[in-house]
């Protein structure tokens, strides 16, 4: 084995002509010019995509196995035959009791969401300028925002288990008001349980939103991220508040809008 | 041969250090000397990769070993259904009852074998070892992206563990309604024992291996994408990463969806939900759960469940490229493809997952789909095959004990893969779902294939793990123990399933029609639990050579990839001087025109001009 040494680590061979490669995919670098804290939140994202893509399709498929309303709309009525409308379900409004106001306390929870995006976007570009004042008043808009929601959901949920004025007769012939994890007023079992399941679940990472918010708001206001000389934490904190808004998109089309 | 070896792997010391440039991501680089460390976060809170790849690797065996445990146990009721087992009172106590393993018993021992053998030695041991231990080594990085959820996701798996292991020991036994969990029989405790506080525990446990794998893999998958050393393009990466990267994806998409099933379950066992729950008498009772559908968690599962088949075999299909390649002394065969190949699984695999339920009473034409869907598996998967087969031709073969489980693997997983192609027609499958030629055919393809994977990962591996050899005698023992075991074991199974014996139960002699069988489930059983105690030659091994095995060179395999240009035993850091830049793909072994036969990635075409291709002398100049 006694060979020659072209591989050798020769003097010769330590400056070589050739650099390796630099493109944007031939290591060395960032090829998606993000950082491995912003990929990870991305691929987080990606898969928390799934956990909500699994239960939206659970309720979907167990929606498709209950019965639906074919009479017309003024007849409807609360039945565990077939699954309710939503118009019926949610139409009361803080103040305005006894009125019929279909989706419009959901609607405004919505706009809640929704602005508590755009102070999200003006706060991580507040950070963007490294201007702390900014990034603090921002900050406390969101948190604001998210806690306005978090309390409306409160209400519709409190709403939801007390229950409409008129009760419905169960199929034991029973008055039953509101709902509960094993029966409801408005229809089918599961259309209880898929309700507080699901916004529930979309709850639960709102709250953890805001629970971050209000951490990233205190680091803002210690100079931590300042010190950093970067708020790349609140832009990956700011991605989850946006995936969270945008999954509240689609719990509201499917809960309702279809 | 030995002296060949060792001769030029001393001659390789240190080359690829001096050859490299200078590169970036060095930011770890004043971390690597650490010698005044706590042991306790050198030894157990580590955030080394190569720490953390060690304590998982332990922490499988361990699990391996208690797995097969459990199923000699079960072998010892199918094989010898009328003998007297009280001299296992002692270590089952009440759950041998009268001499005879208790049914209930029976249930939750091959739940938790199959629990224990799929999530916790085959995705966790195996997966958990190797993606930590080498794609930081092979991409040259000096760590995880983030050591500090990399340690998380080890501490996540040993606390799943933990309650795991405990929930052998509960009074109501541990869950018991197959691993795939099934409701109704997994939601309602009244229904069998082990769907109580064992069920639960069997849920808490699993929430936390969700975790751990999903810290893992936006780990590895991160690594890969930002961390890679200069010129380490994607089409330079060893086969290895690759497999780890995809099966990091598969992951990171399949196992929420098994988070979505399994707490929806949750509530549907505590808090009066119905969600899979629906027309169900119980001693006569009914049930009020009206509305759900236990079918709806079925397509949960095996949306994940498919893919963690494959989140099992990519990771050994990866070592056993590399493997094969080094060890045939030849570029493996058809790289891109290869590539490809591993692509295509992962992106096939996320729709055919139906192809367990054929018989749900699903609409024949979506079973049509999805049966066409599967069988177009076997493209990827014969292309896979035909590579390896085409590496190993006319190869310069060494067969080091590594070599034999990956030819071992080509083996198995051929064997296995086929008669995948039968259960993947539904009409076929009619017929043989829930019988043993289901176990013989994921036994071969999964449970034996990656088990082999990781064999060969591990005496590969060794010496950059321990700086110390295996020993090779112990290593083909334990090869031709191990591999005249698995057929011996599997391929009777088949005819045992073709008969028709259902799977999961006890004992079978209450059917005249099957006790010409008897005979065959005997020899099953022996060869079996001969298999399961070969085990202890690598057990002793493996320990034995951690402190006693020969030491390794520093780079005993003659091999291309990075890790072997890191010293004997690496440090923190992994390079203590620069990282080495990449130049070439990881295969050029016996490059016609090269005196050896086998050139590193860290070498320029520049200093090879007498064996580059044209456009490589174009490349360098
Ligand atoms: C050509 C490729 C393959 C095809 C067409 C195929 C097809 C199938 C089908 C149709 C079943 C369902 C049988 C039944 O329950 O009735 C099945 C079961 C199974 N396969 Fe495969 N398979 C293939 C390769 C693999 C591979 C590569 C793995 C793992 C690495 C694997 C692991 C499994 C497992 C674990 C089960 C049984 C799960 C259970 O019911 O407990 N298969 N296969
Ligand atoms: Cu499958």
């Amino acid at each position: 084995m006694a060979q020659s040494t072209t591989l050798q680590p020769t003097a010769a061979t330590t400056d070589f002509a050739d650099a390796p490669r630099s493109g944007t995919w031939d290591g060395g670098n960032e090829p998606f010019r993000a950082s491995y804290g912003k990929l990870m939140m991305w691929f987080f994202l990606l898969s928390d995509t799934f956990t909500f893509g699994a239960f939206l399709t659970a309720y979907g498929l167990i929606r498709h196995k209950h019965g639906v309303y074919t009479g017309p709309a003024k007849d409807f009525f609360f039945s565990t035959a077939h699954w309710p409308v939503p118009e019926k379900v949610f139409n009361a409004f803080p103040g305005f009791h006894g009125v019929d106001l279909p989706l419009a306390f959901v609607a405004l929870m919505t706009m809640i969401l929704i602005f508590s995006s755009v102070t999200m976007v003006l706060a991580v570009e507040a950070g963007h300028r490294l201007d702390k004042a900014d990034v603090q008043k921002w900050l406390l808009w969101t948190i604001l925002f998210g806690s306005m929601f978090l309390s409306s959901q409160a209400w519709e949920w409190s709403h939801f288990i007390g229950g409409h004025e008129e009760p419905t007769i169960m199929a034991d012939g029973t008055r039953f008001f509101g709902a509960n994890l094993a029966m409801n007023q408005y229809g089918p079992p599961l259309f209880g349980d898929l309700f507080f399941f699901i916004t529930g679940f979309h709850g639960t990472h709102v709250f953890s939103g805001v629970i971050l918010l209000i951490w990233c708001f205190i680091a803002t206001t210690n100079g931590t991220f300042e010190k950093r000389g970067h708020y790349e934490m609140i832009e990956k904190i700011g991605l989850y508040w946006h995936f969270v808004d945008l999954v509240w998109v689609f719990v509201f089309t499917f809960f309702y809008l279809v | 041969m030995a002296t060949n070896m060792t001769g030029s792997s001393q001659a390789q010391g240190g080359i690829g250090t001096a050859a490299a440039p200078a590169t970036t991501h060095d930011d770890h680089l004043h971390e690597h000397d650490h010698h005044d460390q706590h042991w306790l976060w050198k030894y157990v809170f580590s955030q080394d990769h190569k720490m953390i790849a060690r304590q998982f690797l332990i922490t499988g065996m361990f699990w391996a070993i208690v797995g097969g445990a459990l199923s000699s146990l079960f072998r010892l009721q199918l094989g010898w259904p009328q003998a007297t087992l009280g001299w296992l009172e002692p270590i089952l106590g009440k759950w041998v009852v009268g001499g005879k393993i208790a049914p209930e018993f029976y249930l939750a021992l091959v739940t938790m074998h199959g629990t224990i053998m799929v999530f916790f030695v085959l995705t966790a041991g195996l997966s958990g070892t190797f993606s930590n231990f080498l794609i930081p080594l092979q991409v040259g990085a000096r760590d995880m992206a983030s050591g500090f959820m990399n340690m998380l996701s080890y501490w996540f798996f040993f606390l799943s563990s933990i309650i795991m292991f405990s929930s052998l020991f509960l009074e109501t036994g541990p869950a018991a309604s197959g691993w795939t969990i099934y409701p109704p029989l997994s939601a309602l405790p009244q229904a069998i024992p082990g769907s109580g506080m064992g069920m639960t525990m069997w849920l808490v446990s699993m929430v936390f291996f969700i975790v751990s794998q999903l810290l893992g893999g936006v780990n590895y998958v991160t690594t890969v994408i930002n961390l890679r050393t200069r010129g380490m393009s994607m089409s330079k990466l060893p086969l290895t990463i690759w497999a780890f990267f995809l099966t990091a994806i598969l992951g990171i998409l399949s196992f929420p969806v098994l988070f979505s099933a399994a707490l929806l379950l949750v509530f549907d066992r505590s808090f009066g939900t119905s969600f899979f729950l629906s027309d169900i008498y119980i001693a006569g009772q009914a049930l009020p759960n009206q509305g759900g559908s236990p079918v709806l968690f079925q397509h949960l599962f095996w949306f994940l469940g498919h893919p963690e088949v494959y989140i099992v075999i990519m990771p050994a299909m990866g070592m056993v490229s590399e493997v094969l390649a080094t060890n045939a002394r030849k570029p493996i065969f058809g790289y891109r493809a290869m590539i490809g190949s591993l692509i295509g699984i992962s992106l096939l695999s996320f729709v055919v997952w139906a192809h367990h339920m054929f018989v749900t009473g699903m609409n024949p034409f979506l079973g049509s789909v999805f049966m066409f869907l599967t069988l177009i598996i076997a493209v990827p998967s014969g292309v896979k095959v035909f590579n390896w087969l085409a590496t190993l031709w006319r190869g310069n073969i060494r067969f080091t004990s590594a070599m034999l489980f990956a030819i071992g693997f080509v083996s198995l997983f051929i064997s296995g893969g086929l008669t995948g192609i039968i259960l993947g027609n539904a009409t076929l499958d009619i017929q043989m779902h829930n019988t043993y030629f289901v176990v013989a055919h994921f036994h071969l393809v999964m449970g034996s294939s990656a088990f082999f994977g990781l064999f060969a990962g591990v005496y590969h591996w060794f010496p950059k793990m321990f700086g110390r050899m295996m020993d090779e005698k112990l290593g083909y023992i334990h090869f031709w123990l191990t591999f005249a075991g698995v057929y011996l074991v599997f391929m009777p199974m088949h005819y045992v399933g073709i008969a028709g014996f259902p799977r999961r139960y006890y004992a079978w002699t209450g059917f005249d029609a099957f006790s010409q069988f008897a005979d065959l489930n005997k020899f099953i059983s022996t060869a079996a639990i001969l298999a399961f105690f070969a085990q202890f030659v690598f057990i002793f091994n493996f320990f034995y050579s951690i402190f006693r095995g020969r030491r390794a060179t520093q780079n005993p395999w003659n091999s291309t990839t990075l890790e072997w240009t890191t010293p004997i035993i690496p440090g923190h850091g992994n390079w203590p001087g620069e990282i080495p830049a990449v130049y070439r793909w990881p295969y050029d072994y016996s490059k016609p025109g090269s005196d050896k036969d086998f050139i590193p990635q860290t070498v320029p075409y520049s200093a090879t001009p007498e064996s580059n291709l044209p456009y490589e002398q174009e490349l360098s100049e």
